[in-house]
């Protein structure tokens, strides 16, 4: 961003070398001030240029894609502009299904949750312009708010009143359920570990082992585990009269049998930073709050809590950023079966990718972006700005 | 609640000295016993799967078959078998996956660490200044190249010339009415934001972009992919790093005339190699796992073992169990032997400077 765009300052090269020194000595000393004086734009630029050049400009030629149908002639691509078809067919054509769910009638249940988060949503948002109106920040929350309305008007439609959901459902559930699941047993293994224990080492570096195994092999492992014939638990399966139950056959066991193999390898993650940030908590104030007689709970939740607040909140973010890039672990695991029910937005993308619909593809590519960012950007604003400067 | 003269007294009851820590700093029996057992069975829950994953290696394909065994020597003989499968009969593909993982990660991670680490000295040090209208001009000529190509079917190259001569033009003339400026906190939350950026939402155009110039399924094409993959958190690791070092040491280099290069080089790249070793270590591992980028880039020859693995699974005699193990196992060696190392890293509290920032 920086390098080429104001003026630089290499117009005074000439008079540096005198005249009469050896050529190749003057070549270089011309290069090598040449260069410290180009330092400022040097240190960034590769790091700037590669950005822009596989990051920046890939996102905006995909929304290109996205707007576009994109038709393979020999060798080459030609691309042709049809507006929101790509999106409309998401949200309301023949992809709907398989992007949004089955819709029929919304049940009783669909409109109770849906009413409870309108209500909750524009509570927030009163109690928020009450408190003190900012233009910006009202909008932010109007966005994070319609967001959020959309999302529970969604489940409503499916998950309450018993239809299938699709692919942005499914990557919704295993952020909120997956990262729910990792943040509680990542903090529990982390207070855990945090005791005066001996073996702290060995449980540390057990615990963080699973963090550095490829997914893939998780996954394939993972479906070893859980064979009901031929895996090591078969005997209780058998036992339990579920000898030829297959995890992945069902919609709800094959979603569990991924947030399971992604947990196993996500919480040493939080584990790990956790028991870090545990670790720097002062050892006088908790002590000095046994002493007064507090129980382990209240040491908890009055100095041990607030002190790793703010890290929490951090590792949740890195952690809900990397979740809604979960694709390796369904596609291995049940291929994103049975049907469509395990079957993330990235993942969704790919097999579109495969089909050779690349404009769907890319459409669903900038969906699973604008809800990656909005959610994403909100709870960074709404917890992890105040979990860090506590008003 | 427990206060002092009761745990003074001789007289305590059973339940009371199970249930009270003897002292501040120990657990009291009753603690000490459940927090052991969860952590015991949470070890058990981290490695079952890799015992098994181990034992499988070593069974006959009868031994897998039959349903479970689980003890070596006891329950089955093991044998090397599937071993001997992979090291001798079918090391080609395997051997080439594997010699492309290393190469791809190694010089990802390389070329990843260097770029990033520099970009992350340069904000930690260096205070730039881009112009907010600057910045907005270009992306507006990308945005209007990206229409003008997707509207109108011109040639993309010839519009991105295009764009960027009228960007160049344009920054000069205008460029100097405009005072806003960014600073580096800024350009430092544009990089490490790149993160967020789900990989699908730009691997697509990547793809075309190494196709157009047949990079495809090449060692250089995931190079350079997973190296900006991989960027944000170099950038945000070793940015934390720098800032902790002290101004003087650079200010006082650069008085003995020092080079910005050698100060960067001699003095702080030594000062920073905790750090400098735990994000390598980290990157690695990254770039050694990292499956979808390789899924569209590569092909055949230069496919990585991620997607061997994944591709195990299209036998006609449904997944060879035994083998499959095999090359699990021979995958994540590495990576486990690192992850011992970064281990030692991590327990002092390295990474969580970057994320308490």
């Amino acid at each position: 961003m920086t390098s080429g765009t104001g003026p630089t300052t290499t117009s005074q090269l000439g008079h540096v070398a005198p005249a009469g020194l050896n050529a190749s000595v003057t070549t270089r000393a011309r290069l090598n001030e040449w260069l410290d004086r180009q330092s400022r734009q040097i240190f960034i630029a590769p790091a700037v240029i590669m950005i822009l050049i596989f990051s920046v400009f890939p996102t905006i030629a995909s929304l290109v894609l996205a707007f576009s149908n994109i038709r393979l002639r020999a060798g080459s691509y030609q691309v042709q502009f049809v507006g929101l078809r790509n999106f409309r067919k998401q949200f309301f054509g023949t992809e709907q299904f398989h992007f949004l769910g089955t819709f029929t009638s919304i049940s009783l249940l669909g409109w109770i949750v849906t009413i409870a988060s309108a209500a909750g949503l524009i509570w927030w948002l009163y109690r928020y312009a009450k408190q003190g109106f900012a233009i910006l920040g009202f909008i932010g929350r109007l966005i994070t708010a319609s967001v959020g309305f959309g999302l529970a008007l969604l489940f409503s439609a499916t998950l309450f009143s018993g239809n299938p959901f699709g692919t942005l459902g499914v990557t919704i559930l295993y952020v909120l359920v997956g990262c729910t699941i990792q943040f509680l047993i990542g903090l529990g293994l982390a207070v855990l570990c945090a005791q005066p224990i001996k073996g702290r080492t060995f449980f540390r570096v057990v615990f963080f082992i699973p963090l550095m195994i490829t997914p893939i092999g998780i996954g394939y492992s993972f479906r070893m585990l859980a064979d009901t014939t031929k895996g090591p638990f078969s005997p209780v399966w058998q036992w339990i009269g579920l000898g030829d139950f297959g995890w992945a056959n069902h919609a709800w066991t094959a979603r569990l049998f991924i947030v399971i193999g992604d947990s196993w390898q996500w919480i040493p993650f939080i584990f790990v930073i956790l028991l870090a940030a545990l670790e720097n908590v002062s050892r006088d104030q908790v002590e000095a709050g046994q002493v007064d007689g507090a129980s382990g709970w209240q040491v908890f939740k009055e100095i041990t809590w607030p002190q790793i607040a703010p890290v929490a909140a951090t590792v949740m973010l890195i952690r809900i950023i990397e979740a809604f890039k979960l694709v390796d672990l369904p596609n291995i695991m049940t291929s994103g079966g049975p049907g469509i029910a395990t079957e993330s937005m990235t993942l969704h993308s790919f097999f579109a990718w495969r089909a050779l619909n690349l404009g769907d593809s890319a459409a669903i590519a900038y969906l699973l972006l604008f809800v990656t960012v909005v959610l994403c950007v909100s709870f960074f604003n709404l917890i992890v700005l105040k979990r860090l400067r506590p008003t | 609640m427990i206060t002092q003269d009761i745990r003074m007294s001789p007289q305590r009851s059973l339940l009371r000295r199970w249930f009270e820590p003897k002292s501040i700093k120990q657990m009291a029996p009753a603690t000490a016993v459940i927090v052991y057992g969860l952590l015991m069975l949470w070890a058990v829950f981290v490695l079952f799967p890799l015992y098994w994953l181990l034992i499988t290696s070593f069974k006959l394909p009868a031994d897998v078959n039959a349903g479970p065994v689980y003890l070596p020597w006891i329950d089955f003989t093991p044998s090397l078998h599937a071993w001997r499968e992979l090291f001798v009969f079918d090391y080609e593909d395997t051997l080439r996956a594997y010699i492309n993982s290393i190469i791809i990660a190694l010089l990802a991670t390389a070329l990843c660490v260097t770029i990033g680490s520099m970009a992350a000295y340069a904000l930690a040090r260096i205070q730039y200044k881009p112009k907010f209208a600057t910045i907005v001009l270009f992306v507006l000529c990308l945005v209007a190249m990206a229409v003008v190509v997707g509207r109108w079917g011109v040639d993309w190259r010839l519009s991105l010339a295009v764009a960027l001569a009228v960007f160049f033009v344009l920054a000069r003339a205008v460029g100097r009415h405009f005072k806003a400026t960014l600073g580096n906190g800024d350009i430092l939350f544009w990089m490490i934001s790149q993160r967020i950026l789900p990989p699908i939402v730009a691997v697509i155009p990547i793809y075309m972009m190494f196709q157009s110039v047949r990079l495809l399924d090449t060692h250089i094409a995931q190079i350079l992919a997973y190296s900006v993959v991989n960027l944000p958190i170099v950038v945000w690791l070793m940015y934390d790093f720098f800032v902790t070092i002290p101004t003087d040491l650079d200010e006082s280099a650069q008085l003995d005339g020092a080079t910005r290069f050698a100060t960067f080089v001699e003095i702080i790249l030594p000062l920073a190699k905790p750090g400098l070793a735990a994000t390598t270590l980290l990157v690695l591992i990254l770039c050694w796992n990292e499956y979808l980028l390789s899924l569209f880039l590569s092909t055949s020859n230069a496919q990585t073992m991620p997607i061997l693995v994944a591709a195990m699974n299209a036998g006609e005699r449904g997944i060879l169990w035994w083998s499959m193990a095999v090359v699990i196992i021979v995958m994540i060696i590495p990576v486990v032997l690192m992850a011992l190392v970064l281990q030692r890293f991590i327990s002092k509290g390295i990474l969580l400077g970057a994320v308490k920032g």
